[in-house]
């Protein structure tokens, strides 16, 4: 489990993070939504180590996560951010290989590590294009290899920022059935930022709602997607029909 | 590597003229520093485009070598205005070494801590330092002696034609420290060449690896500038041809084949400038031509940076 | 309420340069009594008229020069950062008085003038078509370039420079320097006296460059002419600077970059503050060049080098910041 306390993360005058504070259930996925600029990546960065917050804590399970080296963290919790690109020249195979590093600190891959490469490449179906370099992808495939490589990291928990992002529709299910089936199977807290309300109403178990750098509403799905909470959030006026027991959202009027 | 062997042998037996027992030593000192040169700005070269993300700069380009050049001619001032021997001293070296790394220290946590910073700012502000500390460099010889400026300017620093060899054993020791110290950052660097936020994720110490490079870059950028003087474009030029011609992300391979491309091309141009353009030029100034070019040519390719 | 600002801004400007002008004149190595000048012994005139006028008069025509110039390339290029020294302009100089000095040794300093301007119209054409070619105008990639070119054409001086073993150390060679500028060896510093004249005369159509060139033409301005006038007019300027004086860098460039911060871009209005200020600059400049080391001097090239190089340096960061 993931608890945030009273984090505070500002930007100058602005406030990004305002003493927000959360608790995000072991073993499920949870969407963070919320309209642009209200610190919901910040917020992943910061639980990830990526971002310093300026106050506040963040603890996995007890643990203090400043207290947690960098070397064993990478074993525990993994990120992967909006838009990935490099300019170094990597095939898929490799790159997914990175996704060991934390354990194998770069020497030699061992069989164990080698297996689950493969599998993480089976998983987002990318054994055709192993062998390609990522700078030759489109958009959807490269996401689809850092995804991989995130997978071969094995972490118990799994951040992840607009993962979705360049997907087509089909991957984009796809990649939203993977994550189900590793917090339902493997137990993984699974943390993600989407964009699309009806994709996270489908999927996750539950949401988190972001306004002005803080939860406003976290809960089951099926509490959070109501009309008068997702106006609140986005300035919308939305319609939610339930369909074969899910919430669907129409806001396009 | 065959090829860089080959050189090296072609630079130390052809035309050895009448007196190959005199002649010989002297070259093998020659090719021993220049090997040492093109290590050095190799691995600092390709170790800086690691951690500051992109291919454009490298530390000479950013100003380090100017940056060296007057923390000498600082000390000679200290110092006093007689002992110019100063410049020379192993004490010297270390000292100026030490005053090098909190500049690149300085210089990092100041300007590439930021994201998303604009590259070609830091390099348009790497060139005016550049210039600017060129300036003060001259500003204070004059100081020393204002008459007999140039003078001390020329008999001040190293060039390829005057290559100091009194610090070629402290510089090998070193170099050779520095590169084992290295060698066992060149798996982290391979993660950190996926972007900071990657590295980080998957378990590297960043601001440790950080700091420990740029300590090492300091330490060779040192090495290089005290054995021959400033060679701006060497580095920026090595390194891509390395990139461009090693099919690995790997540094282990990159910074191998950088050094190796360095040997070639300095001992390769010596040899031109020995025996072609006999002494009417020198290597330096080959390499910023070409280098100067080259790097016009990087510009204009890189816009969509 | 502004305007009054304004003047009162200028008259401080004005009262400034006064002062400067009487202190260049006073400083030097050689003592003149000035409270009864009408005694001046045979040595305190010949030192006045020969040393001190000639100098101060040159410090202030190549300041009023080099700002001028760097205005002009700015209004061209459409870039802020764009002067003589981050175009190539003074390494193209430097190159064209070396091929003199190759060529035709023990010419004149007319024809070497003639050489220098030659290769900085030459490369300020080259530059201009590099930068016809490139789309990516920004504010920081164009001087960026010119540096770049400016090191090439450097490379290619020194080259032959050592070949010829004609300059012992290039990088030392035509810093700018007023101490070695006397009556009889300055005079060609007086051309850039009609290309200021020049450039006040065709302020408005300069002004009218800096909209960019579908604007100018669209206004009905002739942009090719203008244009290769105003390269010709730096040109002439940095060549007639260089041939006095030597190299002196960044006045172009920070000049009017600070004059622009206070009166804005319309040339009409900023270009005589920008032609005093060059010379309030350089005079002052010049005078700590002097006293530094007294009785020694160091050369205004370093003292600019430095100065110029920090404010330029403060003026990236201050725009990067707002970028």
């Amino acid at each position: 489990m993931i608890t945030v306390k009273k984090v505070n993360k500002r930007y100058g005058e602005f406030r990004v993070l305002d003493d927000l504070s959360i608790s995000f259930p072991k073993g499920k996925v949870t969407s963070l939504i919320g309209g642009n600029g209200t610190g919901k990546s910040t917020l992943l960065g910061v639980v990830s180590k990526l971002l310093n917050k300026d106050s506040g804590n963040v603890f996995v399970v007890d643990q203090d996560i400043s207290d947690i080296s960098s070397k064993e963290f990478a074993t525990r919790l993994s990120f992967l951010k909006q838009s990935n690109h490099t300019h170094i020249r990597l095939k898929v195979r490799e790159l997914v290989c990175f996704g060991r590093f934390p354990y194998n600190r770069g020497k030699r891959m061992c069989s164990e590590d080698c297996c689950i490469v493969d599998r993480a490449l089976n998983f987002m179906e990318l054994e055709d294009i192993a062998d390609k370099y990522i700078d030759e992808l489109s958009g959807g495939q490269r996401q689809r290899a850092y995804l991989a490589m995130v997978l071969a990291q094995d972490t118990e928990y799994v951040l992840l920022d607009e993962p979705l992002n360049n997907l087509d529709m089909k991957y984009s299910v796809q990649i939203m059935r993977t994550l189900q089936k590793l917090a339902k199977e493997f137990g993984k807290t699974v943390i993600i930022i989407v964009h699309d309300i009806n994709i996270a109403a489908y999927y996750s178990d539950y949401i988190a709602a972001l306004k002005d750098g803080a939860i406003k509403y976290f809960g089951k799905t099926e509490e959070i997607i109501k009309p008068e909470i997702l106006k609140e959030i986005f300035g919308l006026d939305f319609e939610v029909i339930q369909r074969n027991g899910k919430p669907v959202c129409l806001y396009y009027n | 590597m065959g090829l860089a062997i080959l050189v090296i042998l072609v630079y130390m037996f052809t035309m050895l003229g009448t007196r190959p027992d005199y002649v010989l030593p002297r070259r093998a000192i020659k090719v021993a520093a220049m090997v040492l040169i093109a290590c050095s700005v190799g691995y600092s070269s390709v170790v800086f485009q690691t951690i500051t993300n992109n291919r454009i700069l490298t530390p000479s380009i950013m100003g380090f070598e100017s940056v060296y050049i007057l923390f000498q001619s600082f000390i000679v001032f200290l110092y006093g205005d007689a002992t110019f021997q100063v410049i020379q001293s192993q004490e010297n070296f270390v000292f100026s070494v030490l005053l090098m790394f909190g500049f690149a220290l300085i210089l990092y946590f100041t300007m590439f801590r930021k994201e998303n910073v604009n590259v070609y700012f830091l390099l348009l502000v790497g060139l005016i330092l550049g210039s600017i500390f060129g300036s003060m460099t001259s500003f204070m010889q004059m100081i020393i002696d204002p008459n007999e400026f140039s003078v001390i300017q020329k008999s001040l620093f190293a060039s390829f034609n005057n290559i100091n060899t009194e610090l070629l054993g402290i510089s090998a020791i070193t170099l050779i420290i520095s590169l084992l110290i290295g060698s066992r950052l060149l798996h982290n660097l391979d993660v950190l060449s996926l972007g900071k936020e990657h590295a980080i994720n998957l378990g590297v110490n960043y601001q440790r690896l950080v700091q420990v490079s740029l300590l090492i870059i300091a330490v060779q950028v040192s090495i290089s500038t005290a054995l021959v003087g400033p060679i701006t474009f060497l580095g920026i030029l090595i390194a891509n041809l390395s990139y461009e011609f090693i099919p690995s992300y790997k540094h282990r391979h990159t910074i191998l084949g950088a050094s190796l491309m360095g040997i070639l091309l300095i001992i390769g141009g010596q040899y031109l400038v020995e025996h072609v353009f006999n002494m009417g030029t020198t290597i330096s100034i080959l390499i910023n031509f070409v280098g100067g070019l080259y790097f016009i040519i990087l510009l204009l390719k890189s816009r969509k940076i | 309420m502004s305007l009054n600002k304004d003047i009162l801004r200028t008259f401080l400007f004005v009262l400034l340069f006064a002062v400067l002008v009487i202190a260049s004149l006073a400083i030097g190595v050689k003592q003149i009594s000035w409270l009864d000048f009408t005694n001046w012994q045979n040595s305190e005139a010949p030192v006045f008229f020969i040393s001190r006028i000639p100098r101060t008069v040159a410090l202030i025509l190549a300041g009023v020069g080099l700002s001028i110039s760097g205005l002009i390339m700015q209004q061209i290029s459409l870039n802020k950062f764009v002067s003589p020294t981050t175009a190539g302009t003074l390494d193209a100089a430097k190159l064209g008085i070396l091929i003199s000095m190759i060529m035709l040794p023990g010419m004149a300093s007319l024809y070497q003038m003639g050489f220098a301007f030659l290769f900085t119209v030459l490369a300020s054409l080259v530059f201009m078509q590099m930068l016809k070619r490139i789309q990516h105008r920004s504010l920081i990639y164009i001087p960026l370039l010119g540096i770049m070119f400016g090191n090439v054409l450097a490379a290619i001086g020194t080259f032959f420079a050592y070949k010829f073993d004609i300059v012992q150390n290039m990088e030392t060679w035509l810093i700018g320097d007023f101490s070695k500028v006397l009556k009889g060896n300055y005079e060609l510093i007086y051309i850039s006296l009609p290309v200021v004249a020049l450039t006040y005369l065709y302020a408005n159509k300069l002004t009218t460059l800096g909209l960019g060139k579908d604007m100018a033409k669209n206004l009905g301005v002739n942009y090719d002419l203008i244009v290769l006038v105003g390269l010709i007019c730096v040109s002439l300027t940095v060549s007639a600077v260089m041939i006095t004086a030597g190299a002196i860098p960044f006045i172009g460039l920070i000049v009017p970059n600070i004059v622009s911060l206070f009166y804005g871009d319309n040339l009409k209005r900023s270009l005589p503050i920008t032609a005093l200020f060059g010379a309030i600059l350089l005079l002052f400049s010049d005078i700590i060049s002097r006293l530094i080391i007294y009785p020694y001097e160091i050369p205004i090239g370093l003292t600019i080098g430095i100065i110029g190089g920090i404010i330029f340096l403060v003026f990236i960061g201050k725009r990067m910041r707002y970028a």
